[in-house]
């Protein structure tokens, strides 16, 4: 990746009020004025998306390593009560970033391959955050097994049920899949609520916390203090303290995005994005599209089932009502919010998503609602997500990356290619 | 095995009825994605929004009595007017709002289908929040329990041994093949109904034959809304009961008849919807209603794995053939 095609390497910025502009211009005039204040937030937030990016790829090595230490840096002491008191006024703060924030940012990074990456429309996904969950909850509470050896386990179970649901059903194009999948999530929980060996519909209580680590504790004195951090133990897994749990959701994280990022510049991810562009040319290039599909079904299942696990061992008890079809529908819309195949842009939509309605708890019932209205908006106004990954800003560019009414369809070529087969 | 004989008429006059009720809805979803390629998630919410205007009619006209016979059928006739006139009018102004934007700039497929989720969340909530608190004059916190109205005596038409149908399921019956009927006359006769096959067929074609695209679009979502319109009032004559939440279930059985029917294809939607709904009634009185949802999913899947475009195929665009 070189510095590439933005308009200019300083003052990527200056050209934004322009552009909001031109745009809102096209607009009825009783919606100019407000559609501008809005063109101007979201073409910020692609400027500097941009800017950055055009920035990442001039740095050698020794500088991203650099950035990466940094982050993680700020990831741990994020769940500080001084930044709590900004980000969450309302409920506890290393809670929050442990579920939902935490959770649904590994969730939409699952999700990321199968949709952002392979094309691959998954409306049930929740399904295997709900095998992960029960796998930990039975193994727990009855074989005894303890949390770390289950997570290795819950990953297989449902990396597996990802192949099963797949096997069948991959061959499936386009909303096909979608309702499959969706029939998928529904048979999963109305299941689990109707057998009696896992609960019902009270589910699974009881199931353990991990096991101690250390009883070591963030000492007194600076920074911790200030930070509100210290006296933390993070390796002590009880019922109170979120944090312990946070720091082990943040590792399965960074772990699953290694995983991801390293599998997306490698052979795989360019299968992957041939499938995406167009199964039936990747079809006659040679690719197993079928095989490449199923693996990432299983890759996404398998993180969405890490989440479960870690999210069950947190919870205490399990309940199919944990699962419903919302929560899938939600994490998609964190993805293609975010920027659906861009892992930054997937994990911001994921944090926006979790994050705005606890944010606004202080409009009490009509939080969903807003958050709804919200939805709709920033669709409207920025249709390729918040970061985008390049390919799909050139796609919207040349408007060839979408529904018109005109039909031209990118995203969705599958289906104008299964036309075109008959 | 036993309780499947045991039961076989009632569960297939209750499959019927219900299989009505999910063609008429599952309509709505064929003909959005026949003409757009769009799962218009938010239509199972233009089906509640219907439901909701036939309990607001019914609180006007008033129950002096409990209706049956042709008073029942006078009833039921004015509701559909009611709920399809509510759903068709809902259906356009979402069209206008969540989706006409999206278009003209050209989004993904993926990013309507969120802007459609978007729009079935805030339609649920205002709902739940303020109009149904403000509409029937409930406690603000009432506003997401069941509202109900009773209207209909209900009578047994015809009761040949076990073969029992009831006057409400009649209604329901006939009322929706009649929509079908006339739905299906109006897309292969007409003017309007030749533009929306050709825009199903080939939009840019059917541009350069001087379709006005964004009125074909206006008229599906107007067709398809009066259509969830008329499923609704159907729906409260048989059921008598409604909640904010009424279209969500509904509206993902529906969209499973379309696609089980082969989404796209209006007599696909007939014959999706009535499987699915003796396959859901034959389903529970096997296993129990509590496998209802779960053997209409499964029969999906496995339809699918050897017709994967639906029992009849997808095509609005060859709907004489």
């Amino acid at each position: 990746m070189t510095a590439g095609d933005g308009p200019s390497r300083t003052g990527f910025l200056s050209a934004v009020p322009a552009r909001a502009w031109s745009r809102a211009e096209r607009l009825n005039p009783a919606l100019r004025w407000p559609a501008a204040g809005l063109f101007t937030v979201t073409e910020t937030s692609g400027a500097i998306g941009d800017g950055f990016r055009d920035w990442w790829g001039r740095q050698p090595g020794g500088m991203r390593w650099l950035v990466y230490l940094l982050l993680i840096l700020v990831a741990l002491v994020l769940p500080s009560d001084s930044i709590g008191s900004f980000m969450s006024p309302d409920s506890d703060w290393a809670t929050l970033l442990f579920f939902p924030i935490g959770g649904y940012i590994l969730l939409a990074i699952g999700l990321n391959v199968v949709v952002g990456q392979a094309g691959l429309l998954d409306l049930g996904y929740v399904a295997f955050f709900a095998i992960g969950g029960y796998t930990m909850a039975v193994l727990g509470t009855k074989a005894g097994l303890d949390f770390w050896e289950i997570l290795f386990l819950g990953v297989m179970v449902s990396a597996l049920s990802g192949i099963l649901l797949g096997a069948p059903t991959l061959r499936l194009r386009g909303d096909y899949l979608a309702i499959v999948t969706l029939g998928f999530g529904e048979i999963v929980r109305i299941t689990a609520q109707n057998t009696n060996a896992i609960g019902g519909p009270n589910g699974i209580a009881g199931i353990p916390h991990p096991p101690n680590l250390t009883d070591w504790a963030v000492p007194d004195g600076f920074p911790f203090s200030s930070l509100g951090l210290s006296g933390i133990q993070p390796f002590q897994y009880g019922a109170l303290d979120a944090h312990p749990y946070y720091y082990v959701m943040l590792l399965v994280i960074i772990v699953a995005i290694i995983f991801v990022k390293r599998l997306e510049y490698s052979r795989v991810g360019r299968a992957w994005a041939s499938i995406r562009e167009d199964e039936d040319a990747a079809e006659l290039m040679g690719v197993p599209t079928f095989k490449f599909k199923l693996a990432a079904f299983a890759i996404g299942a398998a993180i969405g089932g890490a989440v479960g696990v870690v999210y069950a061992a947190q919870a205490v008890s399990l309940t199919p009502a944990n699962f419903p079809f919302i929560l899938s529908a939600t994490i998609l819309a964190a993805v293609v919010l975010g920027g659906s195949g861009n892992l930054p842009g997937v994990m911001l939509g994921a944090f926006l998503v979790a994050w705005i309605p606890e944010r606004i708890r202080f409009l009490a019932e009509y939080r969903i609602l807003i958050f709804g209205g919200v939805l709709v908006v920033l669709m409207i106004f920025r249709p390729e997500g918040l970061l985008p990954s390049r390919q799909r800003k050139a796609e919207l560019a040349e408007g060839t990356g979408g529904m018109g009414a005109l039909g031209a369809e990118v995203g969705g070529s599958s289906m104008d290619a299964a036309r075109m087969a008959q | 095995v036993h309780s499947f004989i045991d039961q076989f008429w009632p569960s297939t006059v209750d499959g019927l009825a219900l299989g009505s009720i999910y063609a008429l809805v599952a309509l709505g979803y064929t003909m959005v994605y026949g003409v757009l390629r769009l799962i218009n998630f938010a239509h199972s919410e233009i089906f509640m929004i219907g439901t909701m205007a036939v309990i607001g009619a019914l609180n006007v006209i008033g129950v002096p009595s409990l209706y049956s016979g042709f008073s029942l059928i006078g009833v039921a006739l004015l509701l559909t007017v009611v709920g399809g006139v509510a759903s068709g009018a809902s259906a356009v102004l979402l069209e206008l709002v969540a989706y006409r934007p999206l278009r003209r700039r050209g989004a993904s497929r993926l990013a309507a289908l969120i802007s459609a989720i978007g729009a079935s969340i805030f339609l649920q909530q205002l709902f739940a929040r303020l109009v149904i608190p403000k509409a029937f004059h409930l406690p603000k916190e009432k506003g997401a329990l069941p509202v109900d109205k009773h209207f209909v005596q209900r009578t047994n038409v015809v009761s040949i041994g076990d073969f029992i149908v009831s006057n409400d399921k009649l209604i329901l019956f006939l009322g929706a093949i009649l929509m079908m009927v006339a739905l299906d006359q109006f897309v292969n006769r007409t003017r309007l109904g030749r533009g929306i096959r050709a825009t199903a067929q080939d939009p840019e074609t059917a541009v350069l034959m001087g379709v006005n695209i964004d009125r074909i679009v206006i008229a599906t979502f107007a067709i398809g809304g009066a259509m969830a319109g008329v499923a609704a009032a159907l729906y409260m004559v048989r059921f008598e009961e409604t909640s904010y939440n009424v279209g969500f279930l509904l509206g993902i059985k529906a969209f499973t008849a379309a696609v089980l029917g082969g989404i796209g294809n209006l007599r696909g939607a007939l014959v999706g919807g009535i499987t699915l709904g003796l396959v859901e009634m034959y389903g529970s009185s096997i296993f129990g209603s509590q496998w209802q949802h779960v053997v209409a999913f499964s029969v999906l899947i496995l339809v699918l794995m050897f017709r994967p475009t639906g029992i009849l195929g997808e095509s609005l665009q060859q709907a004489r053939a």
